[in-house]
C-alpha cells in the first residue's frame, strides 16, 4: 500500500500520511502540547479541592505541613530542575549532532529522577512509621485537627499522582537513553527527545506548585 | 481521481483476518471497530431501556424490585452516555469522515488512535467487573455520599468510567491536530466542511473537560477505597463538591454529544437539499461558540443544590446565551431549504426528525434554564424527557441519519430504501409517544428514578412504555437493514448522493489511503451551483 | 391579553394544583414559555415542512439559488430569540428570588431526611414522621438536613424544591394559602426506597395547628403500641414484618428479640433489650448477616438523637410483642 515514495530524514523514516518531516515534528509537538494541557486540568481539579478545603480549615493544613520536612522537599526540588535544565542540554547536543552528550544527559536526568523518587520513598516510609496514613488508615493519635487525615489524603494523591508522573517519565527517558545509545537522535531528528522532555518540564512545573502548597504554606 | 482505479482493491480487503483489524492502524479500520463496539453497547443499554419500561409498565411491582430497577437505571445510563453516546459520532463517523473530509490520509497519531480503542474496550471491561461486585445503583450521575456507602460494584465501574475518559481524550486530541497539521493544500479553515468544525469544538470539549472527569472519578475511587473523606460529610468533606466537579466535565460533555450531530445535520441537509449552506460562518461559529460558553454553565444542575441565589442567576443567565448560537444553527438549517431541491432518502428524513425533536428538546431546555422554572421540575421527568428529545432525539436521529448517509462509501453498498424508512416511521413515532408524555409526568411532579409511583402516574407511564417498545423494533429492524445491505446491497457508485465533500471524490469504498492523489482544494465545501 | 391568561390557565392544567401564591405566578410564567414556544416551534417546523415541501425535487437537473447567507437576516433571528431570552431569564429570576428569599418572622420547621422517610421536629419540642402539619396563611421556612445521604423535599402544589445535604443546612419557604393535604417526595435519587420516601404536608387552620402542637400523640397509649406507631412511621420501609428473604434489604422483627444473632465480624449475641437499643442508636456497631451467610448492607442511619426514650422504649416493648 505504500505510495513508493518514503520520506527519510536524519535516519528517520516518516510516517505515510505525512508530506514531510517538518510536518510530522509540528503535528507531534502540538499533540504533546494538547496533552500536557489534559494534564494540567486533571492536576487542577485536585489543586481546585486544596483550596476550597485549604480555606475552611487552615489550621488542619498548617499542623499537616509541620509533620512535612522542608528540607528534603527543597532537596528534591533542586534535583528535579537540575533535572529538566539536561534535559534541555540533551536537545540541545542531538541538534547539534553531539549524540554521546546526548545520551550521558539522558542518563542524567534519568538519575535524577531516581534520586527524586528515593527521597519521597524515604518521606513515605517515615509517615507511614507515624501513623500518618492517608483517609481511614490515619492512626497518628497526637493530632490536633479532627480532619489531620484529609490533610494526608491530600498529601499522598498529590505526591502520588505526580510520582506516577515522575515513574512514566523515567520510563520514557530510559526508552530515549536506549535509543540514543544506538545513535538515533541527530539534528534532522529529535521528535521524541522534544516530546519527553516537555512532558518532563511539566512534572517538573507541578512540582515546583505542589512544594509550597504542601511544605511550605502553614 | 476516478472510481476505477486498481479494481476491487479497498480498505476493507487490502488485508484480512480478524488480527489485521485488531493491529490496523487505518482511521477507516478503526471507525468501523468503533461502530461495531457502539452497536453492542447500544443493544446492551437499549435492553436495559425496554426493562425499565417493562418495569414502569404499571405502579408497583412488575418484573423486578427495586434494588434491580435501580441498577437497570443506572447501566442504561451508564452505557448510554460513556460507551455510546460520547464515542458514538466523534469516534466512528468522525474517526472515518474527518481525515477524508480533510483531504488527508490519516489521523495525525494512527497509533493513538488505535490505542483510544482499547481503553474504551479495556474501560468496558472493567466496567463490567462490576457486576460481580452487586453491580451499580447509582445512577450515571454517581453523587455522593450514597456512591461512597453502596455496592462494591461502583468502584469498578468508576474505574471503568475513568479509563473510558482516555479513549475520549485521546480521540479529541487526535482530530484537533489532524485538523491543523494534515489539511490538503487550499483546504483553508473556511472551506472545510461543517462536520469537522463541529468534531473540532467537540475534540477541544474532550481535551479540556474529560481529564476533570478523570480526576473526580479517581477521587471518588479514592473516597471508596481509602476514605480519604473530601466528599464525605462525616470526614469533614463536602458531597455538594462533587457535583461541581462532575458537571464541569458532564455539562460540556452534553456538547460533546450533540455537536458533532448537528455537524452530520448540517451535511446532510445540504447534500439532498442540492444547496449551499445558508450562513456557513455562523453556523462554524456558533459551534465554537457553543463549545466556549459550555464550560460556564454546570451550575445550572445544581439550582436545588443549596448553591448560592447569586450563582443560581448567574449561571441561569449563561445558560440563556448558549440559547442563541443554538437558535442560530436551526434557522439556517431551515434556510437552507428554501429554494433548494430537496429529496426525502432516509438519511434526509433522519435529519428533518432530528430538526423537529431538537427544537422540542431546545425549547424545553429554555424552560430548565429559567432558575425559577427549574425549582419545581429539577429532577422530574420533565427533565428525563428533555435530555432524551435532546441526546435521542437530537444524537441518535444524526447518528442514524449519517449511518445510512455514509453507509454507501463506508462499505460501497446501498441500503434498501423502503425499509430504512420504515425504521425512520417506527423511530420517530415511537420516541414522540414514549418521550412526550414524560413531559407531562414531569409537569405533574413525577421525580426521576422512580422505581414505583403513584396512580396518578399510570396512564401516561403505560403509554410511554407502549412508545419505547416502538423504538425498540425500530432499531431492530434498523439493524437488518444495516446488515443486509452490507452482505447484499447493491453496489454503490462513488457518489451516490450528488454531494461535494472530499470522501465523495475517491471510490466506494475508499483505497487504503483514501485518495489515490492528494485532493487540491480550491473552494468552500457545499458550492451547487 | 385574555387569550394569554386563558391559555396559561390551560397549560397549567397538566401543573399540580396550585397551593400558594407563587404557584399562581409561576404557572403564569410557564404559561408563557409555554406559548411563546409553541410559537417558535410552529414558525420553525412549518418552516421546515412547507420549503420541503414546495422544493421537493422535481428532476436531477434542477437548479438551486446560490445563497450564502444574509446577514440582516440573521442578525434579526439571533437577536430576537435573545430578546426573548431575557426576558424569560429576568421574569424566571424574579420568580426564583421569590422562591428563595424567606420573610422575616416565619414559622421554621427542621427537617431531616434519611433513608427512607422525613423527620419533622417543631420549636416547641412536637416532632413528627412523614406528616409535616403547617398551618394555613403562614410563611414557613423549612431547615433542612439529611442524616445519611443526599435527598431532595419536593413539595410540587407549592413549585419548591431542595435538596437535603448531609453535614449542612438548607432552607426553603412556602405560603401555603389553602387547607389541605399536599404530596411530598424524595427528588434526589438516594437508594433502593427512594421512591417511597414519600410524605404529606398538612396545611390546617391556624386554631386546628395550635390544638396539634399540643396534642401529645401517645397520651394514654400503651408502651407497646406508642412502639408499633413509631415502627410503622420510621421502620416499616426496610424491617418488614414477614420472614427474611433473600430479597430483603434488613432484618426482619419478627421473633426478632431473645434470638441469637450473628455478625458479619463472627462473633454472635442475644438480642436483648441492650443490643436492641444500640442497634438503634448507632446501627453501624454490629452488622448482622443474612440467612445466606452474607452481611446486610450497613446502611440504616443512627437513630441516636432522632428519637426520645419514651419512643425508644415503645419500640423494644413493641419488638417483644413481635412473633415468629
Amino acid at each position: 500500500m505504500s505510495s513508493g515514495n518514503e520520506i527519510i530524514v536524519g535516519g528517520h523514516k516518516v510516517a505515510h500520511h505525512f508530506d514531510s518531516a517538518e510536518q510530522e515534528f509540528e503535528a507531534s509537538k502540538l499533540g504533546i502540547w494538547l496533552f500536557l494541557c489534559t494534564e494540567i486540568l486533571m492536576f487542577g481539579g485536585l489543586f481546585v479541592g486544596y483550596v476550597i478545603f485549604h480555606n475552611i480549615y487552615p489550621e488542619m493544613f498548617a499542623e499537616g505541613a509541620k509533620h512535612l520536612d522542608w528540607r528534603l522537599g527543597s532537596l528534591n526540588t533542586v534535583v528535579l530542575l537540575l533535572s529538566s535544565f539536561t534535559m534541555v542540554l540533551s536537545i540541545y547536543y542531538a541538534q547539534t549532532n553531539q549524540q554521546k552528550k546526548t545520551s550521558n544527559m539522558l542518563l542524567i536526568t534519568f538519575l535524577c529522577g531516581l534520586v527524586f523518587m528515593v527521597i519521597k520513598a524515604f518521606e513515605y516510609y517515615h509517615k507511614f512509621h507515624l501513623g500518618l496514613y492517608p483517609g481511614s488508615y490515619f492512626s497518628y493519635e497526637h493530632a490536633e485537627h479532627a480532619n489531620l487525615a484529609m490533610y494526608f489524603s491530600f498529601y499522598f494523591l498529590m505526591t502520588g499522582l505526580h510520582g506516577t508522573h515522575v515513574l512514566v517519565g523515567m520510563f520514557l527517558i530510559a526508552w530515549l537513553w536506549i535509543r540514543s545509545r544506538r545513535k538515533e537522535f541527530n539534528k534532522d531528528y529529535y521528535t521524541p527527545l522534544e516530546v519527553v522532555g516537555l512532558f518532563w518540564h511539566l512534572v517538573d512545573i507541578i512540582w515546583i506548585y505542589l512544594f509550597p502548597l504542601l511544605y511550605l504554606v502553614g | 481521481m476516478s472510481a476505477s482505479h486498481a479494481e476491487g482493491k479497498n480498505y476493507l480487503n487490502c488485508e484480512k483476518g480478524l488480527w489485521s483489524w485488531l493491529t490496523t492502524l487505518d482511521h477507516k479500520r478503526i471507525g468501523i471497530m468503533y461502530m461495531i463496539t457502539v452497536m453492542v453497547f447500544f443493544a446492551v443499554g437499549g435492553t436495559f431501556a425496554m426493562l425499565i419500561r417493562g418495569e414502569l409498565y404499571s405502579a408497583g411491582r412488575n418484573i423486578v424490585g427495586p434494588e434491580t430497577y435501580n441498577q437497570f437505571m443506572t447501566f442504561h445510563g451508564a452505557i448510554m452516555v460513556f460507551m455510546v453516546i460520547i464515542p458514538g459520532i466523534p469516534a466512528f463517523l468522525g474517526n472515518f469522515f474527518l481525515p477524508m473530509h480533510l483531504g488527508a490520509k490519516d489521523v495525525a497519531f494512527p497509533r493513538v488512535n488505535l490505542l483510544s480503542w482499547y481503553c474504551l474496550i479495556v474501560g468496558a471491561a472493567i466496567s463490567l467487573v462490576s457486576l460481580i461486585y452487586n453491580g451499580v445503583d447509582t445512577g450515571w450521575t454517581f453523587y455522593t455520599p450514597y456512591s461512597i456507602e453502596t455496592n462494591n460494584g461502583t468502584t469498578w465501574m468508576v474505574a471503568g468510567a475513568f479509563v473510558m475518559g482516555f479513549s475520549s481524550i485521546l480521540t479529541g486530541l487526535n482530530f484537533i491536530v489532524t485538523t491543523h497539521k494534515l489539511r490538503a493544500p487550499g483546504m483553508t479553515f473556511f472551506n472545510m466542511p461543517l462536520f469537522v468544525w463541529a468534531l473540532y469544538s467537540t475534540a477541544v470539549l474532550q481535551v479540556l473537560a474529560t481529564p476533570v472527569l478523570g480526576i473526580t472519578l479517581m477521587l471518588l475511587i479514592a473516597e471508596r477505597v481509602l476514605g480519604v473523606g473530601i466528599f464525605d460529610p462525616t470526614l469533614g468533606g463536602d458531597p455538594v463538591l462533587f457535583q461541581h466537579f462532575f458537571w464541569f466535565y458532564s455539562h460540556p460533555a452534553v456538547y460533546i454529544m450533540i455537536l458533532p450531530a448537528m455537524g452530520i445535520v448540517s451535511e446532510i441537509i445540504t447534500a439532498f437539499s442540492r444547496k449551499v449552506i445558508f450562513g456557513y460562518k455562523a453556523i462554524a461559529f456558533s459551534s465554537v461558540g457553543i463549545a466556549v460558553v459550555s464550560f460556564f454553565v454546570w451550575g445550572h444542575h445544581m439550582f436545588t443544590s443549596g448553591q448560592s441565589e447569586a450563582a443560581g442567576i448567574l449561571f441561569s443567565f449563561i445558560t440563556m446565551l448558549v440559547g442563541v448560537p443554538t437558535a442560530i444553527k436551526v434557522f439556517n438549517w431551515v434556510a437552507t431549504l428554501y429554494k433548494g431541491s430537496v429529496r426525502f432518502d432516509s438519511p434526509m428524513l433522519f435529519a428533518l426528525g432530528f430538526l423537529f425533536l431538537f427544537t422540542i428538546g431546545g425549547v424545553t431546555g429554555i424552560m430548565l434554564a429559567t432558575a425559577g422554572l427549574d425549582i419545581h421540575f429539577h429532577d422530574t421527568y420533565f427533565v428525563v424527557a428533555h435530555f432524551h428529545y435532546v441526546m435521542v432525539g437530537g444524537t441518535l436521529m444524526a447518528i442514524m441519519g449519517g449511518f445510512y448517509y455514509w453507509l454507501p462509501k463506508m462499505f460501497g453498498r446501498m441500503y434498501n430504501e423502503f425499509w430504512a424508512r420504515i425504521t425512520f416511521v417506527l423511530i420517530f413515532v415511537g420516541f414522540n409517544v414514549t418521550f412526550f408524555p414524560q413531559f407531562i409526568l414531569g409537569a405533574m411532579g413525577m421525580p426521576r428514578r422512580y422505581y414505583d409511583y403513584l396512580p396518578e402516574f399510570q396512564s401516561l407511564n403505560r403509554i410511554s412504555s407502549f412508545g419505547a417498545w416502538t423504538i425498540g423494533t425500530g432499531f431492530l429492524i434498523a439493524l437488518f437493514v444495516i446488515i443486509h445491505s452490507i452482505r447484499r446491497g447493491e453496489k454503490a457508485t462513488s457518489n451516490p448522493w450528488g454531494a461535494k465533500t472530499l470522501e465523495w471524490t475517491t471510490s466506494s469504498p475508499p483505497p487504503h489511503e483514501n485518495f489515490l492523489e492528494t485532493p487540491v482544494v480550491t473552494g468552500g465545501p457545499y458550492e451547487f451551483r | 391579553m385574555i387569550w394569554l391568561n386563558t391559555a396559561a390557565a390551560h397549560a397549567s392544567t397538566f401543573m399540580p394544583p396550585q397551593g400558594t401564591e407563587i404557584a399562581s405566578q409561576y404557572d403564569k410564567l410557564y404559561g408563557f414559555i409555554v406559548i411563546a414556544s409553541l410559537i417558535s416551534c410552529v414558525l420553525v417546523i412549518g418552516g421546515l415542512v412547507m420549503f420541503a415541501l414546495k422544493y421537493k425535487r422535481k428532476s436531477e437537473n434542477d437548479k438551486t439559488a446560490y445563497i450564502t447567507h444574509d446577514t440582516r437576516l440573521e442578525f434579526a433571528w439571533s437577536f430576537i430569540p435573545f430578546l426573548i431570552f431575557m426576558v424569560v431569564f429576568v421574569w424566571g429570576t424574579y420568580i426564583y428570588l421569590e422562591l428563595r428569599t424567606v420573610p422575616k418572622n416565619a414559622f421554621e420547621v427542621h427537617v431531616f431526611g434519611q433513608k427512607w422517610n422525613w423527620d419533622f421536629m417543631y420549636k416547641s419540642g412536637k416532632k413528627s414522621t412523614n406528616e409535616m402539619v403547617v398551618p394555613v396563611n403562614t410563611p414557613i421556612k423549612l431547615i433542612i438536613t439529611s442524616r445519611d445521604v443526599l435527598h431532595s423535599f419536593y413539595i410540587p402544589a407549592f413549585r419548591v424544591k431542595q435538596d437535603a445535604v448531609p453535614g449542612r443546612y438548607t432552607k426553603l419557604w412556602f405560603n401555603a394559602d389553602k387547607v389541605g393535604d399536599f404530596q411530598v417526595f424524595c427528588a434526589e435519587y438516594c437508594g433502593t426506597n427512594h421512591s417511597r420516601m414519600l410524605a404529606k404536608v398538612k396545611v390546617v387552620s391556624k386554631d386546628d395547628f395550635e390544638k396539634w402542637l399540643q396534642d401529645n400523640p401517645y397520651k394514654d397509649l400503651a408502651s407497646a403500641d406508642v412502639g408499633q406507631k413509631v415502627y410503622n412511621a420510621k421502620c416499616i420501609a426496610c424491617h418488614q414484618l414477614v420472614p427474611e428473604a433473600s430479597t430483603s434489604i434488613a432484618p426482619s422483627f419478627l421473633g426478632l428479640f431473645g434470638k441469637t444473632r450473628q455478625f458479619a465480624d463472627s462473633t454472635s449475641a442475644q438480642a436483648d433489650e441492650n443490643y436492641i437499643r444500640e442497634s438503634i442508636l448507632n446501627s453501624k456497631a454490629k452488622i448482622v448477616k443474612r440467612v445466606s451467610g452474607e452481611a446486610f448492607p450497613p446502611i440504616m442511619p443512627a437513630f441516636a438523637g432522632a428519637l426520645s426514650e419514651e419512643e425508644l422504649v415503645g419500640l423494644i416493648e413493641y419488638l417483644k410483642t413481635l412473633k415468629e
